[in-house]
């Protein structure tokens, strides 16, 4: 289901992000070690092969938008979200972002098992960009969020998996960026606490804040998101509003 | 907020684009939070904690004193040996430690420079940080023993010590930042690192003094190599700390086994003018290669 693309607009004084004509080509090296490297360019072997792991992507996000990124496995939406967030260059093309970003690539990068939740909310924070002073401001508010009060003091690593998410999630969605970038977290924890973190989602949106949410939950995106792109093998085939999104990437599945 | 520079939801930027170790600078709390971590990690469970760290650099110079200054009796050539040999190791230890943690830093947090953005200079500067946290302890048993031996502070002297820490530092800076980068594409640099730091103890005048160097004939009829030898930015720094805590108490010496400053070696603050240059010059070449390279850390790794 291809829909008609017009060329996209020109970035306005309203664009939260702007990605313009990315591709994002990967190299898969076969080895990493000097020694094999000088054996293999003197038999004149090639050494790697190249794969595009997005193809000439653009796309323009509004402030306030909350687009849902949709696509199968290794159609490129992380790819694209690291792109956004600056963790990766792109090979060609351009990648700019308005206001601060808080890239949610995976829930809990940076906590450390051997901190206690305390250390870690202190250092999630500040690698999250927060000053010591904010989070000391927000600590109780994080804390709260989480719900695990009793455990703060203990070592990440006897932590649940669900408190550990907790307690990572509560940290990010106190860092108080302009844009928000999401990537499958919205299913962790119990379901009382989905609810919670989807209520916050929310209000993060009710403030005006930008979001790029991807997920897998169809059904979550549809509710959440004000526009759907679809990606298919590092394309983008569809960019429209949430449900003919999702009707777009049923309809290639 | 002093945070992510582009903070102010001013103009559309590119992302991922810091200023390097100025961000670093702006971002000294998250500074001091990695080097916290990486110290709370390294003596988790353990009994002695940061204890361990006066322990291993001790057993090396007993080790170093029993085979050198008993068996070898380099210490009769060498008046208080002891403090000639400590005031020199504790600059190659912390030239040791500070290079390779950092040559292994970016590898080492693979998970945080794949998944967020931040400065990723901040990691090899927290390396250097936590070697300076186990340097401060090893330079004040120094202190003492030199105390000890007769030694009184001076002030010149100390502040050709204060540049020999900055020349240490400074160029672990810079050539942490240029292997740190290098190594996450190609991993076999940590091990040339390793190996190279074996080398550099060894080629510092810690254990012998340079004037056996220069005694040596090849080197004797070739001056150049002396001073090729003496521009080593880390002898520079084994040099002035020489100059700083064991020159003092080998003075303080009885009436015969005192010595003159002919011990030292000439130009020495040339060297140490020099060793500056060369170490900011490293930091500069170390920072433009790291952010070269910097773009890839997050698909090699
Ligand atoms: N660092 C890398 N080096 C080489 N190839 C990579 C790298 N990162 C991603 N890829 C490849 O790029 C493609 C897209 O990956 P990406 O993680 O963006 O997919 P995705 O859409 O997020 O998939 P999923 O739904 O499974 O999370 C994959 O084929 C993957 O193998
Ligand atoms: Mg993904």
């Amino acid at each position: 289901m291809q829909s008609a693309r017009t060329p996209p607009p020109q970035a306005s004084a309203t664009t939260a992000i702007d990605v313009d004509a990315v591709s994002m080509r990967f190299t898969l090296r076969h080895t990493r070690s000097l020694k094999e490297m000088a054996v293999y360019a003197l038999r004149g072997k090639d050494l790697s092969n190249s794969f595009d792991a997005l193809d000439a992507v653009s796309l323009q996000v509004q402030q306030g938008e909350t687009v849902g990124l949709l696509g199968f496995n290794g159609s490129g939406k992380s790819t694209l979200l690291k792109l956004i967030s600056g963790v990766m260059r792109p090979t060609s093309g351009s990648v700019r972002v308005r206001g601060r970003i808080a890239g949610l690539i995976e829930v809990g990068a940076g906590f450390h098992p051997d901190l206690t939740g305390r250390e870690n909310v202190y250092l999630n924070g500040a690698i999250l960009g927060m000053e010591e002073a904010t989070i000391r401001e927000r600590f109780d508010d994080i804390v709260a969020f989480s719900e695990i009060e009793r455990f703060i003091d203990t070592e990440v690593k006897h932590y649940s998996s669900g408190m550990f998410l907790r307690l990572a999630f509560a940290v990010a969605v106190h860092t108080d960026p302009e844009v928000f970038l999401i990537d499958e977290i919205l299913a962790v924890g119990d379901e009382p606490f989905q609810r919670k973190c989807l209520e916050k989602v929310e209000a993060l949106r009710a403030e005006g804040r930008t979001l790029v949410v991807v997920s897998h939950d169809l059904g979550l995106v549809e509710r959440l998101c004000t526009r759907g792109v679809v990606l298919q093998h590092g394309r983008v085939i569809a960019d429209t509003d949430a449900p003919a999104a999702v009707a777009a990437l049923r309809a290639t599945g | 907020m002093t945070a992510p520079p582009a903070a102010a939801a001013g103009d559309l930027v590119v992302p991922g684009r810091g200023a390097g170790l100025l961000d670093v600078a702006r971002r000294r709390f998250l500074l001091s939070l990695l080097v916290r971590k990486e110290l709370r990690v390294r003596y988790r469970a353990s009994v002695l904690g940061l204890a361990w760290s006066y322990v291993k650099p001790g057993v090396q110079y007993l080790v170093y004193y029993l085979a050198l200054g008993i068996f070898l009796q380099l210490g009769r050539e060498i008046p208080d040996f002891a403090v000639y040999l400590f005031s020199g190791m504790i600059v190659v230890n912390l030239f040791s430690e500070a290079l390779g943690n950092a040559t292994r830093a970016v590898v080492n947090n693979a998970d945080l420079v794949k998944k967020i953005y931040l400065p990723r200079e901040l990691f090899p500067v927290a390396s250097v940080w936590v070697a300076i946290v186990h340097f401060a302890p090893q330079l004040l048993v120094l202190l003492v023993g030199a105390a000890i031996a007769g030694w009184r502070p001076q002030l010149l002297p100390l502040l050709g010590a204060v540049a020999g820490f900055v020349i240490v530092v400074t160029l672990a800076t810079g050539l942490g930042l240029l292997f740190s980068a290098l190594n996450a594409v190609f991993r076999d640099l940590e091990n040339l690192v390793d190996l190279l730091l074996m080398v550099a103890v060894w080629l510092s005048p810690v254990l012998y003094s340079w004037r056996q160097v220069a005694a040596v004939p090849f080197v004797a009829e070739n001056s150049w190599l002396l001073t090729l030898y003496q521009l080593n930015p880390v002898t520079v720094a084994v040099e002035l700390f020489h100059w700083a805590f064991w020159f003092p108490a080998a003075q303080n010496q009885p009436e015969g086994s005192r010595v003159g400053p002919e011990v030292l070696p000439p130009d020495l603050l040339w060297h140490a003018g020099a060793g500056l240059v060369l170490a900011a010059v490293a930091l500069a070449v170390g920072q433009a290669a790291f952010r070269r390279v910097e773009g890839r850390f997050a698909q090699e790794l």
